[in-house]
């Protein structure tokens, strides 16, 4: 078990900049997940906490340790790869013995035939499928012991994986898109399974994914990468509804986020599609600002004018319990999308005129470089009234 | 970290070893080039250098073209080579088309026949080939040079596997828009199948240009020998010692395929061991 | 009807498919597998080029082919040949394919060096070999010599002129098993080798034990048997340099199925000798199939 602590690194391939000074510290025991879009340089971060990339500046410790100039075996880290990299001539046993038998047996005992005589080799081999077997039956794969990797599933190549990560008890846990060749059933059962492992295990985990369920899901924080930088570390609820920039709120969230253009004005108000919203903006009077609201943050209302949005339904879509109902506001270049509950909105037709009310609370503002304006806490409760009045 | 930008002590070693060992893969080259340049004098001294003291390499290289017809050799490699694969192609394309995109009776036991011909020895159907020669009287011809190598069940295997890679819809627009089927095999087919015309071109040309054995049996006239053929002539009754004008010969036949490998040398690979591959 | 139109089309596209099949089965048959039955049935007379009448005479051929010290010799030779030139072939361009594979630089450089003999005309090349081996001229006598090594005269000599042949074979071969190596290494996945150095197998020697040498498990056999067949193929060195000369020494399969057939015009015992030959051949190809079926291929 280890805290893992990550200082400034940086990293480059040639004139790309891959990673930009991150910094980062992970608890131990935590489940850690690194998220972002493929390219953000996620999979390079974690590969230099493996230590099978060189990083160009900074340093990684594990627990009080820095490890920047050790072999990936000395780190006492495992991984667990998006192709699995199971060693198809072996068996499963053979993959999953392989980390041990390198760790425990001297080369001269790793010899074909020659090292069985040995003393000492029968012992440790003998342990070893001691140990073997019993992570191959906590994962439920005890009966393919014999098997080679080629003969097994996808969810099966999966658990061994895990396996050979699992069975020399490693301080950190390394998981690079683990689930992402795994069909979509599988992956949520398999997602489930992770969540249990780690609980089990009590170790620390490090999991790259650019699947927000996964990150959602499995989570104590996610730490979101985008273009070489993280952008913010908080738990997946946060995340969510607190973001630090505009990027993240756009990238986490489906449907995605509505973005719409507003200007700030005095006296706690702001300027958006045709109304006012009674919101309080950190920012001087007349700045352009971006404003977020999630789908599911608006509700119907019947009348329009101040605290709602008014505009023409273009679409609606019938997702069962919700509804997601796309609306053109006047003057945005494109439609906002509400998500209502299919009950309280029984009868949405297309050209309707439709007022949806914002809870201001839970409207996001972003300046004109991304960066996220939080309200003032005093302009919390005047907010609240005036949704009541609005109605 | 920092290391990376030096030289590593093993990247030396890698270089170290690698140019011991193609230095001496090309001794046999370099030997025969030094000796192509020397004077009898300086071939058969005790001393050694590589090259020569007194430049004598007009002198060889007109023995070599003069004393024996090497151009004509050359020419008829050309020829005999050109011959081959202008007719592998126009018989193995359809054939391959046929194999890759129809579907008919008898197609799987053809498929069966060309695979059993692509396991055959060449060598072992010599003897039949030389008796068939000799009844159709064209022994000693270009016609013996060429006619074995007519159809090439390798060419055939190629091509079906490269069209079976080309969709099926790309045969069915061209059906509507009313072309016949053999105009599909040389204006669809072929041209997209341009990288395996290349890869089989160079298989081709490559192993018919070294071949030996078939020349050996199929003609006598020293006005239709191939270069192998040719040289070995060259050797056994001119040079006996002369080795200057003989290497200069050995020079002048291995050089074109050279200078094409050097020049095209992806195609040359992929064309050669393709063939094994498969 | 419009069964019949379906009908029509399908008689049209038969129709069209063995015009264009067509010429390429005929010439097959006539110049491939007609002269294999005419091998096989020739071996069964006694039969000479030329001869206007011929008898069945059963396996009288095969017994005097075995019977044959001279034969005898060509196969043990051929054999040997062959065993020195698939494991020196294998193993030398296995190990320049890892050494290419091992850096960076200049790979395209290193690999057109090693390829290069591979394309090169064999026969022309051969007289470069009797060059360099000459007794008193050639470079590597006069090497030896000024190291104070002992000299031969190569290919004169019983003991030295198979190995020396081989030697040029796996001279010739050796860019070719490189390349094929090098294929097999370029397809071996990066993943691997991370799962490795986690794992703890991170010296040089265990990354080739755990991940490149079995992994090249299905190459080597494809190597392997390619190589053997190009060996048993061997000719034109022969032919050029030795005549199977001294004595026997340096006979093998296809010199002298080559010499009986169409220089001392034993039709019937040639027919024999290419038949063995043909049936060696054919095993090996065989066994390549069935051992790439069952054993190498781990997926």
């Amino acid at each position: 078990m280890a805290t893992v602590s990550i200082d400034t690194i940086s990293k480059r391939y040639g004139e790309t900049v891959v990673l930009r000074d991150v910094s980062l510290s992970i608890g131990d025991g935590e489940f850690l997940t690194l998220l972002g879009p493929s390219g953000c340089g996620k999979s390079t971060l974690l590969r230099i906490i493996a230590g099978l990339e060189v990083h160009d500046g900074g340093s990684v410790s594990i627990g009080e340790r820095v490890v920047d100039h050790l072999r990936p075996k000395l780190r006492d880290v495992a991984m667990v790869f998006q192709s699995y990299a199971l060693y198809p001539h072996m068996t499963v046993a053979g993959n999953m013995a392989l980390p041990l038998r390198m760790r425990r047996l001297r080369a001269w005992q790793r010899l074909p035939l020659v090292g069985r005589m040995l003393p000492g080799t029968r012992k440790a081999d003998a342990e070893i499928e001691t140990e073997v077997s019993r992570t191959a039956k906590a994962l439920g794969i005890g009966h393919l012991l014999g098997r080679k990797p080629g003969q097994l599933s996808g969810g099966q190549r999966q658990r061994v994986a895990v396996g050979r990560a699992m069975v020399r008890r490693p301080a950190i846990f390394l998981m690079d898109e683990p689930l992402s060749n795994l069909d979509a059933k599988l992956r949520v059962q398999m997602r489930a399974e992770i969540k249990e492992l780690h609980q089990r295990l009590g170790i620390t985990f490090i999991y790259v994914t650019h699947d927000q369920a996964e990150a959602m899901t499995l989570s104590d924080r996610v730490a979101v990468m985008l273009d070489g930088e993280l952008l913010q570390v908080a738990p997946p609820q946060e995340i969510y509804a607190d973001p630090d920039d505009r990027r993240i709120a756009e990238f986490i969230g489906s449907p995605k986020i509505n973005m719409l253009d507003a200007i700030a004005r005095e006296h706690g108000l702001v300027d958006v599609a045709g109304t006012t919203l009674a919101i309080e903006a950190d920012a001087l009077p007349g700045t352009p600002l971006a404003l977020g609201i999630r789908p599911e943050a608006f509700q119907l209302t019947e009348y329009g004018g101040t605290g709602a949005l008014t505009g023409a339904v273009r679409l609606v879509e019938h997702m069962g319990s919700d509804l997601f109902v796309h609306l053109d506001l006047p003057g945005a270049d494109h439609p906002l999308i509400a998500r209502l509950l299919a009950e309280r909105a029984p009868t949405i037709t297309p050209g309707q005129t439709l007022h949806l009310g914002v809870r201001p609370d839970r409207v996001l503002l972003f300046a004109p470089d991304g960066r996220r304006l939080r309200p003032r806490r005093d302009a919390v409760a005047p907010v609240t009234s005036l949704r009541e009045y609005g109605r | 970290m920092s290391a990376r930008h030096f030289v590593h002590p093993t990247a030396i070693l890698r270089h170290a070893a690698l140019l011991s060992s193609g230095t001496l893969i090309l001794v046999p080259f370099v030997w025969m080039l030094s000796l192509s340049l020397k004077p009898p004098g300086e071939i058969f001294g005790a001393s050694f250098s590589l090259l020569p003291h007194h430049w004598y390499a007009v002198e060889n290289y007109q023995r070599a073209l003069t004393s024996a017809p090497l151009l004509r050799y050359m020419a008829n490699g050309l020829i005999v080579c050109a011959a081959i694969l202008a007719l592998q192609i126009a018989v193995c394309a359809p054939a391959g088309y046929a194999l890759a995109k129809l579907r008919f009776k008898g197609r799987d036991v053809i498929f069966a026949l060309v695979l059993i011909g692509l396991l055959l020895p060449h060598q072992v159907l010599s003897l039949p080939l030389f008796i068939l020669g000799y009844q159709l009287n064209i022994l000693n011809t270009y016609a013996a040079l060429i006619f074995p190598y007519v159809v090439s069940p390798f060419g055939i295997f190629l091509f079906r596997q490269f069209f079976k890679t080309i969709p099926d819809d790309v045969v069915h627009a061209a059906r509507l828009d009313g072309l016949p089927e053999i105009s599909i095999v040389w204006r669809i087919m072929v041209p997209m199948a341009l990288p395996a015309v290349i890869a089989f071109s160079i298989f081709s040309v490559v192993s018919h240009w070294n071949d030996l054995f078939w020349p050996l049996i199929a003609v006598r006239s020293e006005e239709l020998m191939p270069p192998p053929l040719g040289i070995m002539a060259f050797r056994n009754e001119e040079a006996g010692n002369d080795y200057g004008p003989l290497m200069a010969a050995a020079t002048l036949v291995v050089l074109p395929l050279v200078l094409a490998f050097v020049a095209a040398q992806r195609w040359f690979v992929e064309g050669l061991t393709g063939g094994a591959v498969k | 009807m419009k069964n019949r139109r379906l009908r029509s089309n399908r008689l049209m596209e038969t129709l069209a498919a063995w015009v264009l099949v067509g010429p390429a089965v005929a010439l097959l048959v006539v110049l491939f597998f007609v002269p294999v039955g005419a091998v096989f049935l020739i071996a069964l007379t006694d039969w000479q080029f030329g001869a206007r009448t011929l008898n069945f005479i059963g396996l009288a051929n095969f017994r005097e082919v075995f019977s044959d010290p001279g034969f005898r010799a060509s196969l043990a030779n051929t054999v040997i040949y062959v065993l020195i030139v698939v494991p020196g072939t294998v193993l030398a361009g296995l190990l320049v394919a890892l050494l290419i594979e091992s850096g960076k630089s200049l790979r395209t450089f290193y690999r057109a060096i090693h390829f290069v003999p591979f394309m090169a005309t064999l026969t022309a090349m051969a007289i470069a070999w009797e060059a360099l081996l000459h007794p008193t001229i050639g470079l590597v006598n006069q090497t030896l010599g000024a190291l104070g090594l002992p000299t031969a005269n190569w290919l004169r000599d019983e003991a030295t002129v198979l190995p020396v042949l081989a030697a040029i074979g796996i001279w010739q071969n050796l860019g070719f098993s490189m390349v094929l190596f090098l294929a097999g290494l370029k397809s071996i996945p990066r993943d691997l080798y991370d799962a490795a150095d986690i794992d703890g197998a991170d010296s040089w020697l265990d990354r080739l034990r755990t991940v490149t040498l079995p992994m090249l498990g299905p190459v080597t056999m494809f190597v392997v048997i390619v190589v053997a067949l190009r060996a048993f193929e061997a000719f034109d060195t022969v032919k050029v340099l030795t005549q199977g000369g001294p004595g026997h020494a340096s006979e093998v399969l296809l010199f002298t199925l080559y010499r009986e057939s169409f220089e001392y015009l034993r039709t019937g015992y040639g027919a024999a000798v290419a038949v063995v030959f043909l049936v060696i051949v054919m095993v090996l190809t065989l066994s390549q199939a069935r051992v790439m079926d069952n054993r190498v291929h781990y997926q």
